[in-house]
């Protein structure tokens, strides 16, 4: 079985880390993360940047693109894509058109701060998902 | 983390908004700073045993804000005369509930704590140390470090603008959306003051001024996540970014500015890049340009370059020329002549700035550029003079240095010539 852990923390607490802190946490989490590599089990991991950047495009009709990250609290995370794309117009256009193939609820667009492949390969990760 | 550092974390980020919310009570300075102070002292005992509260702020503000209370009663019962004025909504404060936050006042709370700092009475290196001080929560021990001056001297400095600002009129009343906007745009003033008291260090103050800069970055942050929807306050904050991302590439090891053009790109953090291109990239769907945005896409154009000759120099000169409409001024005509020298040619350059003189006569940059200018045309007699010129302007010994190595290029092309 394939799982995603999602991080949750305040921001303002951890982009205010200075970089000796931020490098720090980072080394700790290396450490786990070289266990789990070594132990061939960890996936992809990835860092997003602040919310300041994120564009969220409501699905209503017609769609509403608004500032910010997505703040409701009626909808639940349900899923996410990783995409390669020239710009913000570009995944918005791309959020639309999945927002027509599955309406309501919304798609927060927010850039990576940080992809780390990890150590599963595509077949690994294809059999693990069964 | 250990107990006290993840404390020092959530009540540096708590901050601003518990020490708004307090001085929208207290409608008095001192008074908000030392009912946080307060608050402060009760969560280094409490949370280390109890864990942190879930809302850091709302707690802060209560707890604040009946120590404050319990004060003024101590004192009015001694006085046997309640003291009204210090007391500003008393249905408010017997709410025995914990401050709601409502976007509205949670927004506005922190904006008016900004914006009382940039009190247009007080001269620009006051409206910095007193937001420092107040929003940021840094020791006036810190902030002297980062000014290069004693701590007594910045202590007096903060002081006197507390005064000021105690005497002048504080708008306590929510803002009506002209005047929010007008706030906004004073308090993204100050926090790129900020920035370029940082920036504009040189090598030798660099590493403890770049501490300023990463302050501004914040402040700047957190004014984007109160007012999501401000394409400028992107533009400032993508600015920032941008600019900051290539402070380890600015000097090299003896101290000495190293042009965009000399830097080593691969030294450029490219994760404050990322968070300036997206940033710019968000500002521009709203197609309300302003100077901040303008200038964060300028330095975008550069940061997008793997290699200097890689830069779209037409392209910054039309964004230059869109500054020059919005904010006209010599300087930025002086940075679009720039542009041109390398997407037309230095004559035309040249033509663009010889009208500046009078304005820019006084000016390190304007002589340093005519003499690149002119250097290019093979003018060497007058590019030796503009150079004179700008050594004898030039505000660092960076400055000066840069300009010398200029001079020495074309002593030894003559010498090549020559020989």
């Amino acid at each position: 079985m394939l799982y995603a852990l999602l991080c949750y923390n305040s921001e303002e607490t951890v982009f205010a880390w200075s970089k000796a802190e931020d490098e720090a946490v980072m080394a700790r989490l290396g450490a786990v993360q070289d266990k789990l590599s070594a132990q061939g089990k960890l996936g992809p991991a990835l860092r997003l940047m602040p919310t300041t950047t994120a564009t969220t495009l409501r699905k209503s009709d017609p769609p509403m693109v608004v500032d910010g990250p997505y703040a409701e609290t009626k909808e639940q995370l349900l899923g996410f894509y990783i995409l390669d794309l020239a710009n913000l117009d570009e995944a918005l256009d791309v959020a639309r058109e999945l927002g027509l193939a599955n309406p309501g609820g919304a798609y927060e667009v927010r850039p990576l701060l940080l992809y780390a492949p990890g150590v599963l390969s595509p077949e690994q990760l294809l059999a693990a998902a069964g | 983390m250990s107990d006290l550092a993840w404390i020092d974390a959530a009540l540096t980020s708590a901050r601003p908004q518990a020490i708004g919310a307090l001085l929208r009570y207290f409608r008095d300075l001192d008074t908000a700073e030392e009912a946080y102070q307060e608050a402060c002292l009760r969560a280094l005992k409490t949370w280390p045993d109890k864990g942190p509260p879930r809302d850091a702020a709302s707690w802060l503000i209560m707890v604040g804000r009946n120590a404050a209370l319990d004060g003024v009663r101590r004192k009015s019962r001694l006085t046997e005369l309640p003291d009204e004025d210090l007391i500003s909504d008393v249905d408010d404060v017997e709410t025995p509930m914990a401050e709601r936050l409502d976007g509205a006042h949670y927004r506005d709370d922190i904006l008016r704590l900004m914006f009382i700092c940039c009190h247009p009475d007080l001269p620009a290196t006051q409206q910095i140390a007193l937001a420092l001080r107040i929003v940021s929560g840094l020791s006036v021990k810190q902030i002297a470090k980062a000014f290069l001056v004693g701590e007594a001297a910045m202590e007096q400095r903060i002081t006197r603008a507390k005064a000021r600002i105690a005497k002048a009129e504080t708008p306590f009343e929510a803002p009506g959306p002209v005047e929010r906007a007008q706030r906004i745009a004073a308090v993204a003033a100050m926090v790129y003051l900020i920035f370029n008291e940082g920036y504009s260090a040189g090598a030798d103050a660099a590493e403890v001024r770049a501490r300023l800069s990463e302050e501004a970055i914040r402040l700047a942050r957190l004014l984007l996540r109160l007012f999501q929807t401000e394409p400028e306050i992107m533009g400032l904050t993508a600015l920032c970014l941008l600019q900051h991302a290539r402070a380890a590439a600015r000097f090299d090891a003896d101290g000495a500015i190293v042009l965009l053009e000399d830097q080593d790109r691969s030294l450029w953090k490219r994760d404050m890049i990322g968070e300036g291109l997206a940033l710019i990239d968000k500002a521009m769907r709203h197609r309300r340009p302003g100077p901040y945005q303008i200038q964060a896409a300028i330095a975008a154009l550069h940061a997008r370059a793997a290699t200097p000759a890689d830069t779209d120099w037409a392209q910054i000169e039309a964004l230059y020329m869109g500054l020059e409409r919005l904010t006209p001024s010599p300087v930025v005509t002086l940075n679009r002549a720039v542009a041109a020298s390398k997407a037309r040619g230095p004559a035309e350059a040249l033509a663009l700035i010889e009208p500046l003189e009078g304005a820019l006569g006084g000016y390190f940059y304007f002589f340093g550029a005519r003499g690149a200018f002119l250097l290019q045309l093979g003018r060497d007699d007058e590019a030796r003079q503009a150079f004179d010129r700008a050594i004898s302007l030039a505000n660092t010994a960076a400055e000066a240095a840069h300009i010398r190595g200029q001079i020495d290029r074309l002593q030894a092309d003559a010498k090549a010539r020559l020989a």
